[in-house]
């Protein structure tokens, strides 16, 4: 098992991430409707589909593709989550521009520059019931584990697991950011979907990242 | 899913649709542009003039797009229902509309519309337009006052879109458009209530539920929940339970001069909006507080949601100029 990950086509990877969402659109959409207006998977899966049409047969970088995704998002969703994705995609992309291979470090810099493209337009914290709930600490946790000296495979896995318990996290949280937080102390016990998609794609991306190692 | 009574043709193309719609039918007020989520008025940009825009999520008709028009909102940025337009949608609307003394942006107080208009703003300036923005933040019952900068923005905005654009026409400057939709809006004070629920036509079932005798007092124009769910009131009650939260802020004593906005929500039957502003105008009579005009209809509504909301702006002599200009869109006619 080597501690390099080569991509020699980033669509394969971003590939990866479109299925996980559309193949959840009803569930992201059914969580939504507990607190919001029951639109997130329809809204994420419209953008993800317009990246497939975008990307499909075609032989990009990693960052490219990413690039391709953010547009699609930003571009092709509006709303919150378009920017809010939008921005991620775009830390990734521009973090890992040029690079045919990823060492452990190059994700640990991706996931941080998504993390930072983020900040830049939002003020969400931990703790406020939504995606940045899974988002900073699957990222904070992989560059602990990098710091730690574990291995490439450990880090995602340390990753997933911090993914899914930031996403579980949300279920008894008060909503304090976008639309949920209007609704209070009744925000509480339902799952936030921004956090639930975000889990689905930071897990996803690990699990695509992995099989690129075997 | 249960197939829904509707005169659409895709539940996913009802925005594309509807756009296509407004157009054909008022060649006059719509323009189409490059972006297929943007209309401008047709003789924008007028040189020398400031340009106005706005934009939001598609549902409220006849906002945001049916107040594009002579002396309103020269540009619109369309989104999806409920849901904010891109921030390119925003830039392209921005771009329309700039006639070269600068773009006002008069948006309302939601997450995605501040981060598209934010990231629209600095795509503007790099492309050397000068735009500043208004965020509406008149709606009362979704924070308290010494958290204003959380309220969202509802059915003032038409007064502020109203100001800002008799203010552009008559010529003043950038900042004094963005000053005096400020002042528009800080005037402004709303409140919602809600009777029943709406269907986003692609989500196929109600957003929410409000039981049947019931009303939702304060609710949001995407069904936010209010300040409290009560038994379903008469007019004359509603009007009362409906004015207490706005005027206990103080903004509206006695003998102070105001514009009155009642709007139904989608569901309403306009009868009921007139029963319902009597009542209104009978309470701010008894309390000294004179309307100085009034317009009562479907002015921004959500979807086929039943229910009213009321919005108050008080008035001085510049705002009391600029809201008796005359104007000409589809949601409002004047002059």
């Amino acid at each position: 098992m080597s501690e390099v990950i080569v991509i020699k086509n980033g669509v394969d990877i971003v590939d990866d991430l479109i299925n996980v969402i559309v193949s959840n659109r009803d569930y992201l959409s059914e969580i939504d409707g507990a607190i919001g207006d029951g639109d997130h998977g329809i809204n994420m899966a419209k953008g993800f589909n317009i990246c497939k049409t975008r990307i499909d047969g075609k032989q990009l970088t990693l960052s490219e593709a990413l690039a391709e995704l953010s547009d699609s998002l930003m571009e092709g969703i509006g709303g919150s989550m378009g920017p809010l994705y939008g921005c991620i995609f775009t830390g990734w992309s521009d973090s890992v521009q040029g690079k045919t291979e990823l060492t452990k470090e190059d994700v640990q810099a991706m996931l941080a520059n998504g993390m930072s493209e983020l900040q830049d337009i939002s003020p969400a914290q931990k703790g406020d019931k939504c995606l940045v709930d899974t988002l900073f600490p699957a990222v904070e946790s992989f560059a602990q584990a990098v710091k730690e000296e574990k291995t490439f495979k450990e880090a995602l896995n340390i990753m997933k697991d911090a993914a899914a318990k930031g996403r579980d996290s949300t279920k008894d949280l008060v909503a304090k950011i976008g639309r949920a937080s209007r609704l209070g102390e009744r925000s509480k016990g339902v799952l936030d979907a921004g956090a639930t998609s975000c889990c689905l794609l930071v897990t996803q991306l690990a699990d695509s990242l992995e099989a690129k190692m075997n | 899913m249960m197939k829904l009574n509707r005169i659409i043709n895709d539940p996913n193309l009802v925005v594309e649709d509807a756009i296509e719609g407004y157009v054909a039918a008022h060649p006059e007020l719509f323009a189409k542009t490059d972006h297929e989520r943007v209309l401008k008025y047709p003789s924008i940009p007028q040189q020398g003039k400031v340009g106005i825009v706005t934009g939001g999520g598609s549902g409220h008709e006849p906002a945001f797009l049916g107040y594009v028009g002579k002396n309103m909102v020269d540009a619109v940025a369309i989104g999806e229902i409920f849901s904010s337009p891109t921030a390119g949608a925003f830039l392209d609307a921005m771009k329309a509309a700039d006639g070269g003394a600068g773009v006002a942006c008069l948006y309302g107080n939601y997450a995605g519309d501040n981060m598209n208009v934010k990231m629209a703003v600095k795509k503007a300036a790099a492309a050397g337009i000068t735009v500043k923005t208004v965020v509406a933040n008149d709606d009362v019952a979704s924070a308290p006052i010494d958290e204003k900068e959380k309220r969202r923005g509802v059915a003032g905005e038409i007064l502020m879109w109203k100001v800002g654009g008799a203010a552009a026409a008559a010529g003043y400057d950038l900042d004094g458009v963005i000053a005096v939709a400020q002042k528009a809006i800080d005037n402004c004070r709303s409140i919602g209530v809600g009777l029943s629920s709406c269907i986003i036509p692609a989500v196929g079932h109600p957003n929410f539920n409000i039981d049947n005798g019931m009303m939702e007092v304060g609710i949001g124009h995407h069904g936010e929940p209010g300040i409290n769910v009560v038994p379903l009131q008469p007019a004359k009650e509603m009007a009362e339970t409906m004015l207490e939260p706005i005027l206990k802020e103080g903004l509206f004593e006695s003998g102070s001069e105001v514009v009155v906005l009642v709007s139904g929500l989608g569901a309403t039957p306009t009868m009921e909006l007139y029963i319902y502003y009597a009542e209104v105008d009978r309470i701010l009579k008894e309390k000294g507080v004179k309307v100085h005009r009034s317009y009562v209809g479907n002015y921004f509504t959500s979807l086929e949601m039943m229910g009213v909301t009321l919005s108050m702006m008080k008035l001085d002599d510049e705002l009391k100029k600029l809201v008796d200009a005359p104007v000409h869109s589809l949601g409002m006619v004047q002059g």
